[in-house]
Protein backbone atom coordinates (compact mmCIF):
# COMPACT_ATOMS: atom_id res chain seq x y z
CA UNK A 1 0.00 0.00 0.00
CA UNK A 2 1.74 3.47 -0.96
CA UNK A 3 2.00 5.94 1.33
CA UNK A 4 -0.76 8.38 -0.02
CA UNK A 5 -3.59 5.51 0.20
CA UNK A 6 -3.21 4.76 4.29
CA UNK A 7 -3.35 8.50 4.52
CA UNK A 8 -6.50 8.28 2.60
CA UNK A 9 -7.56 5.77 5.05
CA UNK A 10 -6.85 7.52 7.79
CA UNK A 11 -8.54 10.19 6.64
CA UNK A 12 -11.51 8.53 5.94
CA UNK A 13 -12.00 6.98 9.52
CA UNK A 14 -11.41 10.14 10.68
CA UNK A 15 -13.96 12.01 8.76
CA UNK A 16 -16.69 9.33 9.47
CA UNK A 17 -16.12 9.43 13.13
CA UNK A 18 -16.18 13.13 12.96
CA UNK A 19 -19.78 13.68 11.01
CA UNK A 20 -21.00 10.90 13.68
CA UNK A 21 -20.05 11.95 16.61
CA UNK A 22 -22.89 13.02 18.34
CA UNK A 23 -24.73 10.04 16.61
CA UNK A 24 -22.02 7.83 18.65
CA UNK A 25 -22.69 10.07 21.83
CA UNK A 26 -26.82 9.42 21.25
CA UNK A 27 -26.35 5.94 21.14
CA UNK A 28 -23.79 5.84 24.22
CA UNK A 29 -25.79 8.03 26.50
CA UNK A 30 -28.96 5.79 26.22
CA UNK A 31 -26.99 2.70 28.10
CA UNK A 32 -23.45 3.88 28.68
CA UNK A 33 -21.66 7.03 29.84
CA UNK A 34 -22.20 9.09 26.75
CA UNK A 35 -18.96 9.66 26.14
CA UNK A 36 -18.22 7.37 23.03
CA UNK A 37 -18.43 9.87 20.49
CA UNK A 38 -16.22 12.43 21.81
CA UNK A 39 -13.48 10.08 22.76
CA UNK A 40 -13.40 8.42 19.68
CA UNK A 41 -13.53 11.89 17.55
CA UNK A 42 -10.64 12.85 20.33
CA UNK A 43 -8.57 9.84 19.03
CA UNK A 44 -9.42 10.22 15.78
CA UNK A 45 -8.44 13.63 15.10
CA UNK A 46 -5.23 12.77 16.87
CA UNK A 47 -4.60 10.28 14.15
CA UNK A 48 -5.14 12.40 11.50
CA UNK A 49 -2.70 15.05 13.19
CA UNK A 50 0.35 12.55 12.40
CA UNK A 51 -1.36 10.94 9.05
CA UNK A 52 1.64 11.76 7.75
CA UNK A 53 4.65 10.22 9.71
CA UNK A 54 2.27 7.26 10.10
CA UNK A 55 1.93 6.86 6.39
CA UNK A 56 5.54 6.46 5.68
CA UNK A 57 6.27 3.62 7.24
CA UNK A 58 5.55 0.20 6.44
CA UNK A 59 1.87 -0.91 6.71
CA UNK A 60 2.54 -3.41 9.82
CA UNK A 61 4.16 -0.12 11.85
CA UNK A 62 1.50 1.86 10.30
CA UNK A 63 -1.18 -0.13 12.45
CA UNK A 64 0.88 -0.62 15.27
CA UNK A 65 1.29 2.97 15.33
CA UNK A 66 -2.45 3.66 15.06
CA UNK A 67 -3.24 1.66 17.63
CA UNK A 68 -0.62 3.34 19.95
CA UNK A 69 -2.16 6.38 19.37
CA UNK A 70 -6.00 5.55 19.98
CA UNK A 71 -4.99 3.89 23.43
CA UNK A 72 -3.38 6.89 24.60
CA UNK A 73 -6.12 9.62 23.75
CA UNK A 74 -9.58 7.89 23.01
CA UNK A 75 -9.96 7.05 26.86
CA UNK A 76 -12.47 5.13 27.91
CA UNK A 77 -12.73 1.51 27.66
CA UNK A 78 -12.72 2.11 23.96
CA UNK A 79 -9.44 3.15 23.55
CA UNK A 80 -7.45 -0.30 24.48
CA UNK A 81 -10.37 -1.76 22.98
CA UNK A 82 -9.83 -0.09 19.09
CA UNK A 83 -6.39 -0.03 19.86
CA UNK A 84 -5.98 -3.50 21.15
CA UNK A 85 -7.81 -3.96 16.69
CA UNK A 86 -5.35 -1.76 15.36
CA UNK A 87 -2.35 -2.93 16.89
CA UNK A 88 -3.26 -6.64 16.41
CA UNK A 89 -3.46 -5.71 12.86
CA UNK A 90 0.02 -4.65 12.71
CA UNK A 91 1.21 -7.54 14.51
CA UNK A 92 -0.44 -9.89 12.24
CA UNK A 93 -0.47 -8.44 8.53
CA UNK A 94 2.38 -8.50 6.39
CA UNK A 95 3.69 -5.49 4.17
CA UNK A 96 2.17 -6.28 1.22
CA UNK A 97 -1.55 -8.40 2.11
CA UNK A 98 -3.56 -9.72 -0.07
CA UNK A 99 -7.24 -10.73 0.91
CA UNK A 100 -6.71 -14.20 2.43
CA UNK A 101 -3.47 -12.25 4.59
CA UNK A 102 -6.35 -9.58 5.98
CA UNK A 103 -9.06 -12.28 6.57
CA UNK A 104 -6.48 -13.99 8.91
CA UNK A 105 -5.09 -10.65 10.40
CA UNK A 106 -8.74 -10.01 11.48
CA UNK A 107 -9.75 -12.97 12.59
CA UNK A 108 -6.34 -13.03 14.89
CA UNK A 109 -7.20 -9.07 16.21
CA UNK A 110 -10.78 -9.91 16.87
CA UNK A 111 -9.26 -12.43 19.01
CA UNK A 112 -7.28 -9.83 20.76
CA UNK A 113 -10.13 -7.64 21.43
CA UNK A 114 -12.23 -10.57 23.00
CA UNK A 115 -9.58 -11.34 25.37
CA UNK A 116 -8.76 -7.81 26.18
CA UNK A 117 -12.60 -7.04 27.08
CA UNK A 118 -12.87 -10.53 28.10
CA UNK A 119 -15.79 -10.88 26.03
CA UNK A 120 -17.40 -12.50 22.33
CA UNK A 121 -19.74 -12.29 19.81
CA UNK A 122 -23.36 -12.12 21.43
CA UNK A 123 -23.07 -9.34 24.20
CA UNK A 124 -23.68 -6.32 22.76
CA UNK A 125 -20.32 -5.29 21.60
CA UNK A 126 -17.75 -4.26 18.56
CA UNK A 127 -17.58 -7.87 18.19
CA UNK A 128 -20.81 -8.44 17.20
CA UNK A 129 -19.48 -6.02 13.70
CA UNK A 130 -16.45 -7.31 13.61
CA UNK A 131 -17.39 -11.00 13.32
CA UNK A 132 -20.10 -10.62 10.41
CA UNK A 133 -17.17 -8.54 8.59
CA UNK A 134 -14.54 -11.31 8.96
CA UNK A 135 -17.04 -13.79 7.67
CA UNK A 136 -17.82 -11.86 4.62
CA UNK A 137 -14.29 -10.61 4.20
CA UNK A 138 -13.03 -14.18 3.97
CA UNK A 139 -16.38 -15.28 1.88
CA UNK A 140 -14.82 -12.91 -0.73
CA UNK A 141 -17.28 -10.38 -0.21
CA UNK A 142 -17.34 -7.28 -2.08
CA UNK A 143 -16.28 -3.97 -0.19
CA UNK A 144 -19.89 -2.94 -0.62
CA UNK A 145 -20.97 -6.06 0.56
CA UNK A 146 -18.74 -6.05 3.50
CA UNK A 147 -19.72 -2.60 4.77
CA UNK A 148 -23.70 -3.77 4.47
CA UNK A 149 -22.62 -6.72 6.16
CA UNK A 150 -21.47 -4.30 9.42
CA UNK A 151 -23.62 -2.06 9.15
CA UNK A 152 -26.58 -4.87 9.83
CA UNK A 153 -24.60 -6.71 12.10
CA UNK A 154 -24.71 -3.43 14.20
CA UNK A 155 -28.31 -2.94 13.51
CA UNK A 156 -28.49 -6.74 14.90
CA UNK A 157 -27.39 -5.22 18.47
CA UNK A 158 -30.73 -3.66 19.17
CA UNK A 159 -32.62 -6.22 20.62
CA UNK A 160 -29.44 -7.58 22.34
CA UNK A 161 -28.33 -7.71 26.28
CA UNK A 162 -25.86 -6.05 26.87
CA UNK A 163 -23.42 -8.51 29.14
CA UNK A 164 -20.23 -6.58 28.86
CA UNK A 165 -18.96 -2.92 29.80
CA UNK A 166 -21.14 -0.14 31.59
CA UNK A 167 -24.94 -1.26 29.61
CA UNK A 168 -24.68 -4.32 31.20
CA UNK A 169 -25.37 -2.65 34.38
CA UNK A 170 -28.87 -2.15 32.92
CA UNK A 171 -29.63 -5.45 31.98
CA UNK A 172 -33.37 -5.79 30.53
CA UNK A 173 -32.94 -2.21 29.74
CA UNK A 174 -30.00 -2.35 27.43
CA UNK A 175 -32.60 -3.82 25.06
CA UNK A 176 -33.73 -1.58 22.05
CA UNK A 177 -30.46 0.24 21.75
CA UNK A 178 -27.83 -0.39 19.02
CA UNK A 179 -24.57 -0.51 21.00
CA UNK A 180 -21.75 2.80 20.52
CA UNK A 181 -19.43 0.50 20.00
CA UNK A 182 -20.81 -1.59 17.29
CA UNK A 183 -21.98 1.61 15.12
CA UNK A 184 -18.37 2.89 15.50
CA UNK A 185 -17.32 -0.04 14.39
CA UNK A 186 -19.60 -0.11 11.47
CA UNK A 187 -18.83 3.33 10.33
CA UNK A 188 -15.02 2.77 10.36
CA UNK A 189 -15.60 -0.48 8.43
CA UNK A 190 -17.78 1.59 5.57
CA UNK A 191 -15.49 4.02 5.50
CA UNK A 192 -12.17 1.91 4.76
CA UNK A 193 -14.38 -0.32 2.59
CA UNK A 194 -15.43 2.87 0.40
CA UNK A 195 -12.17 4.27 0.32
CA UNK A 196 -9.94 1.28 -0.57
CA UNK A 197 -12.72 0.79 -3.27
CA UNK A 198 -12.28 4.04 -4.55
CA UNK A 199 -8.58 3.78 -4.92
CA UNK A 200 -9.16 0.92 -7.88
CA UNK B 1 12.74 0.08 47.79
CA UNK B 2 12.40 -3.42 48.03
CA UNK B 3 8.75 -3.98 49.09
CA UNK B 4 5.87 -4.62 46.51
CA UNK B 5 4.36 -1.38 45.16
CA UNK B 6 1.47 -1.14 45.09
CA UNK B 7 -0.83 1.05 42.31
CA UNK B 8 -4.59 2.37 43.01
CA UNK B 9 -6.35 3.01 39.35
CA UNK B 10 -10.35 4.18 39.85
CA UNK B 11 -12.39 6.59 37.57
CA UNK B 12 -12.51 9.05 39.84
CA UNK B 13 -9.27 11.17 41.27
CA UNK B 14 -10.93 11.37 44.53
CA UNK B 15 -11.54 7.84 44.91
CA UNK B 16 -8.11 7.40 44.10
CA UNK B 17 -6.71 9.35 46.30
CA UNK B 18 -9.06 8.64 49.39
CA UNK B 19 -8.30 5.22 49.02
CA UNK B 20 -3.90 6.65 49.10
CA UNK B 21 -4.50 8.58 51.98
CA UNK B 22 -6.16 5.36 53.68
CA UNK B 23 -3.57 3.27 52.82
CA UNK B 24 -0.58 6.11 53.74
CA UNK B 25 -2.14 6.12 57.23
CA UNK B 26 -3.30 2.33 58.14
CA UNK B 27 0.09 0.83 56.36
CA UNK B 28 2.72 3.57 56.43
CA UNK B 29 5.31 4.83 54.00
CA UNK B 30 7.24 1.27 53.99
CA UNK B 31 5.41 0.95 50.54
CA UNK B 32 6.02 2.37 47.42
CA UNK B 33 2.45 3.66 46.19
CA UNK B 34 0.62 5.48 43.61
CA UNK B 35 -2.58 6.53 42.35
CA UNK B 36 -4.35 7.83 39.11
CA UNK B 37 -7.88 8.64 38.10
CA UNK B 38 -9.75 10.04 36.01
CA UNK B 39 -9.86 10.15 32.36
CA UNK B 40 -6.71 13.06 31.66
CA UNK B 41 -9.41 15.61 30.65
CA UNK B 42 -11.22 16.69 33.61
CA UNK B 43 -13.47 14.28 33.54
CA UNK B 44 -14.23 10.50 35.21
CA UNK B 45 -12.21 7.59 33.95
CA UNK B 46 -9.06 6.11 33.46
CA UNK B 47 -6.03 7.02 30.96
CA UNK B 48 -3.48 4.33 30.20
CA UNK B 49 -0.93 7.07 30.29
CA UNK B 50 -1.54 7.91 33.40
CA UNK B 51 -1.80 4.02 34.75
CA UNK B 52 2.02 3.62 33.07
CA UNK B 53 3.44 6.64 34.77
CA UNK B 54 1.92 5.37 38.09
CA UNK B 55 3.27 2.06 37.62
CA UNK B 56 6.91 3.70 37.08
CA UNK B 57 6.48 6.14 40.24
CA UNK B 58 5.55 2.96 42.41
CA UNK B 59 8.03 0.64 40.73
CA UNK B 60 9.93 -2.30 42.52
CA UNK B 61 11.89 -4.47 42.00
CA UNK B 62 10.20 -6.99 43.76
CA UNK B 63 6.78 -6.05 42.02
CA UNK B 64 3.87 -4.04 41.56
CA UNK B 65 -0.06 -5.08 41.85
CA UNK B 66 -2.69 -2.84 40.56
CA UNK B 67 -6.05 -2.43 42.75
CA UNK B 68 -8.79 -1.33 39.85
CA UNK B 69 -12.36 -0.15 40.37
CA UNK B 70 -15.21 -0.61 37.51
CA UNK B 71 -13.88 -2.50 34.37
CA UNK B 72 -12.61 0.10 32.22
CA UNK B 73 -9.58 0.67 35.53
CA UNK B 74 -9.46 -2.71 34.63
CA UNK B 75 -9.10 -3.01 31.30
CA UNK B 76 -7.14 0.23 30.79
CA UNK B 77 -4.63 -1.04 33.36
CA UNK B 78 -4.41 -4.66 31.61
CA UNK B 79 -3.29 -2.26 28.10
CA UNK B 80 -0.81 -0.51 30.67
CA UNK B 81 1.47 -3.56 31.52
CA UNK B 82 1.10 -4.89 28.00
CA UNK B 83 2.88 -1.44 26.63
CA UNK B 84 5.15 -1.34 29.39
CA UNK B 85 6.19 -4.90 28.12
CA UNK B 86 8.82 -7.37 29.19
CA UNK B 87 10.80 -7.66 31.42
CA UNK B 88 8.84 -5.60 33.57
CA UNK B 89 5.31 -6.67 32.54
CA UNK B 90 5.91 -10.31 34.47
CA UNK B 91 6.30 -8.05 37.58
CA UNK B 92 2.75 -6.50 37.36
CA UNK B 93 -0.27 -8.00 38.24
CA UNK B 94 -3.82 -6.74 37.91
CA UNK B 95 -5.89 -7.58 41.34
CA UNK B 96 -9.61 -8.93 41.40
CA UNK B 97 -10.92 -7.35 44.95
CA UNK B 98 -12.22 -4.50 46.08
CA UNK B 99 -10.40 -1.18 45.52
CA UNK B 100 -10.72 -0.27 48.79
CA UNK B 101 -10.11 -2.79 50.76
CA UNK B 102 -7.69 -4.64 48.36
CA UNK B 103 -5.32 -1.73 48.50
CA UNK B 104 -5.22 -1.42 52.32
CA UNK B 105 -4.34 -5.42 52.85
CA UNK B 106 -2.22 -5.57 49.43
CA UNK B 107 -0.33 -2.75 51.21
CA UNK B 108 -0.06 -4.41 54.56
CA UNK B 109 0.99 -7.76 53.33
CA UNK B 110 3.57 -6.00 51.14
CA UNK B 111 5.30 -3.73 54.36
CA UNK B 112 5.59 -7.08 55.91
CA UNK B 113 7.87 -7.90 52.69
CA UNK B 114 5.91 -10.76 51.23
CA UNK B 115 6.37 -11.40 47.45
CA UNK B 116 4.22 -10.12 44.80
CA UNK B 117 2.56 -13.66 44.88
CA UNK B 118 1.75 -13.66 48.30
CA UNK B 119 0.56 -9.78 48.16
CA UNK B 120 -1.82 -10.68 45.21
CA UNK B 121 -3.38 -13.37 47.21
CA UNK B 122 -4.12 -12.04 50.05
CA UNK B 123 -6.24 -9.22 47.93
CA UNK B 124 -7.62 -12.02 46.14
CA UNK B 125 -9.39 -13.05 49.04
CA UNK B 126 -11.24 -10.57 49.30
CA UNK B 127 -13.35 -11.54 46.32
CA UNK B 128 -16.06 -13.89 46.17
CA UNK B 129 -15.70 -16.00 43.27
Amino acid sequence: MAASDFSKLIAAAADTIAAHAEELTALDQAIGDGDHGLNMKRGFEAVRAEADAFSAKPLPDALKAVGTKLVMTVGGASGPLFGTLFMALGKELPAVPDRAALAAALGKAIEAVAARGKSQPGQKTMLDVLQPVYEALAQGKTAREIADAADKAAEATVPMKALRGRASFLGERSIGHMDAGARSTALLVRAVAEAIEGNR
Amino acid sequence: MSNVGIVIVSHSPLVAEGTADMVRQMVGDEVPLAWCGGNGHGGLGTSVEAIMGAIDKAWSDAGVAILVDLGGAETNSEMAVEMIGEPRSHKIVVCNAPIVEGAVMAATESSGGASLKEVVATAHELSPS
